[in-house]
């Protein structure tokens, strides 16, 4: 298990945000979730442009054994996606936590990340998960 | 309660990630269950699969039985040690479970059973084992291991006792033999698997497992987890019990016609069902199907025809081939255009035949 980025917060669905230097937010799956869902073949990116809601459908990635749904952490536009994934999906089981991200969102209630976990209480959850 | 093979503590040891298949704890991968496929298509991969349920027959009518409880004939098992593929349907024709058969005697026939099928398969086989005093034994005493890859026989053979080893180098396809394993393990081994590669599956005393299972990663053999067993077996054509076929399922619709023998005078349980089938029509059909565009096909997708919708049977993305596949049971007759409706999004497929993966290449067409 590598070390979680203290800058992170987390759902408990087990996506993270990242705000960036510009005020937008990224987000992807923690390395805890793509070691769950191992070899990832897929990813099905949300447009550019469209409006997502905290704790709704953004995206979907599916791994050999199944598809699972991306949450969005919050609200607001995506301004950009990882197009990269649509060759190499796997980027997101090799640095989940770096070129593995999903999309960047514009938040449009900036708020919502408080409710968020941070990186302490989502590595307390993942380790009571694994019991 | 889940039950545990002999193996459970081994698997956790190499670091296997577990889960719940069909009532028992089983590994499905040990890191990348994509190089799992791999290994074994390209050299040679194990699974532990003594989750299966192995059952003995005893008794002088013991062919008679079989005769009448499988669709496919035993009477074309001549040598011993010969195996055949089999459903064992119900009066209506629908499938109770598929097995292989091994003729191993006069008197002795064995089976090889689904292991999340184990309770009904043997109240039923008890059931109709009466009226021919056949003895139904079940052989919780062994543990199962299946060698598969292009490298399997040739590492597998290595570890056998000398005097045995050109017997085995010789077994044919889907046939049997004892054999004398490491440190004397007495060994039933058959040149069977379900991966579609060469191999063979291993019959061994449970307290003897864990040693052949190290004595084969010595050799060479990487463990592989039941999900790279998936797709192996998907891109192989063979079908799963309780996903590609079932109950309400008649082995005209599955894709097993190739199993039916329908020899003079023979009368076994759902003949008759399938031969009204045959004669008023089959109403569905299984066909493979291959996505070329980006995304999965999975299991109850629905499939869009110009003859009705039908359903994803087994459906995975194939490592092979580096794209979907799948089985479909859509309405027969149906041609033209076949879409499969995916989160919503109606992406078209291709119909072909399966098997999609044959000798580690894809096949034509795929």
């Amino acid at each position: 298990m590598s070390e979680i980025p203290g800058d992170l917060k987390f759902l408990k669905s087990h996506e993270w945000a990242r705000v960036e230097d510009n005020g937008l937010i990224r987000v992807g799956i923690s390395d805890h979730a793509q070691g769950q869902l191992c070899d990832l073949v897929y990813v099905e990116l949300p447009e550019v442009g469209s409006n997502v809601q905290a704790g709704n459908g953004a995206a979907v990635v599916e791994s050999v054994k199944a598809a699972s749904d991306i949450y969005s952490p919050v609200s607001g536009e995506i301004v950009e996606v990882n197009d990269n994934l649509n060759d190499k999906p796997e980027t997101i089981n090799e640095d989940a936590y770096g070129d593995g991200w999903i999309f960047v969102v514009k938040a449009s209630d900036r708020a919502e990340l408080d409710e968020l976990l941070d990186a302490d209480a989502y590595s307390e959850l993942i380790e009571n998960e694994d019991d | 309660m889940t039950e545990k093979t002999v193996l459970n503590a081994t698997h956790r040891a190499l670091g296997a990630r577990m889960v719940d298949f069909g009532g028992w704890d089983m590994p499905i991968n040990y890191g990348s269950q994509i190089e799992e496929h791999h290994v074994v298509r390209r050299d040679a991969g194990m699974f532990d699969v003594s989750h299966m349920t192995v059952v003995d027959l005893h008794g002088a009518r013991t062919r008679d039985f079989l005769r009448h409880l499988l669709a496919n004939s035993v009477d074309k098992l001549k040598v011993q040690g010969k195996a055949l593929y089999s459903c064992m349907l119900n009066e209506q024709g629908g499938v109770i479970d598929d097995l292989i058969v091994y003729f191993l005697g006069d008197e002795f026939f064995r089976l090889v059973v689904n292991a999340a099928t184990r309770a009904k398969d043997l109240a039923w086989i008890e059931q109709q084992a009466k009226a021919f005093g056949v003895a139904v034994q079940e052989r919780p005493d062994f543990a199962m291991i299946a060698v598969q890859g292009p490298n399997a026989r040739a590492k597998t053979i290595g570890l056998l006792h000398e005097v045995d080893r050109a017997r085995i180098e010789k077994l044919g396809r889907f046939a049997g033999a004892a054999a004398q394993g490491p440190h004397g393990a007495p060994l039933f081994v058959a040149r069977t698997g379900y991966t579609g590669e060469d191999g063979f599956e291993i019959l061994v005393p449970v307290e003897q497992a864990v040693t052949l299972w190290n004595e084969l990663i010595a050799a060479g053999v990487a463990p592989c987890g039941l999900g790279a067993r998936d797709t192996l077996r998907l891109e192989a054509g063979m079908n799963l019990y309780g996903q590609d076929m079932d109950e309400s399922v008649s082995p005209w619709e599955a894709g097993l016609a190739w199993t039916i023998a329908l020899d003079e005078g023979r009368d076994f349980i759902g003949r008759k069902a399938l031969e009204a089938q045959k004669v008023a029509g089959v109403p569905r059909t299984m066909v493979g199907l291959v996505l070329d565009d980006k995304g999965v096909l999975r299991h109850g997708q629905k499939v869009l025809t110009d003859r009705g919708d039908g359903e994803i049977l087994s459906g995975s993305f194939a490592p092979t081939l580096n794209k979907a596949v799948a089985f479909a049971r859509i309405p027969s007759g149906a041609s033209g255009d076949v879409r499969v409706d995916i989160r919503g999004r109606e992406v078209p497929v291709r119909v072909v035949k399966f098997p999609f993966v044959r000798d580690g290449k894809p096949c034509e067409g795929i």
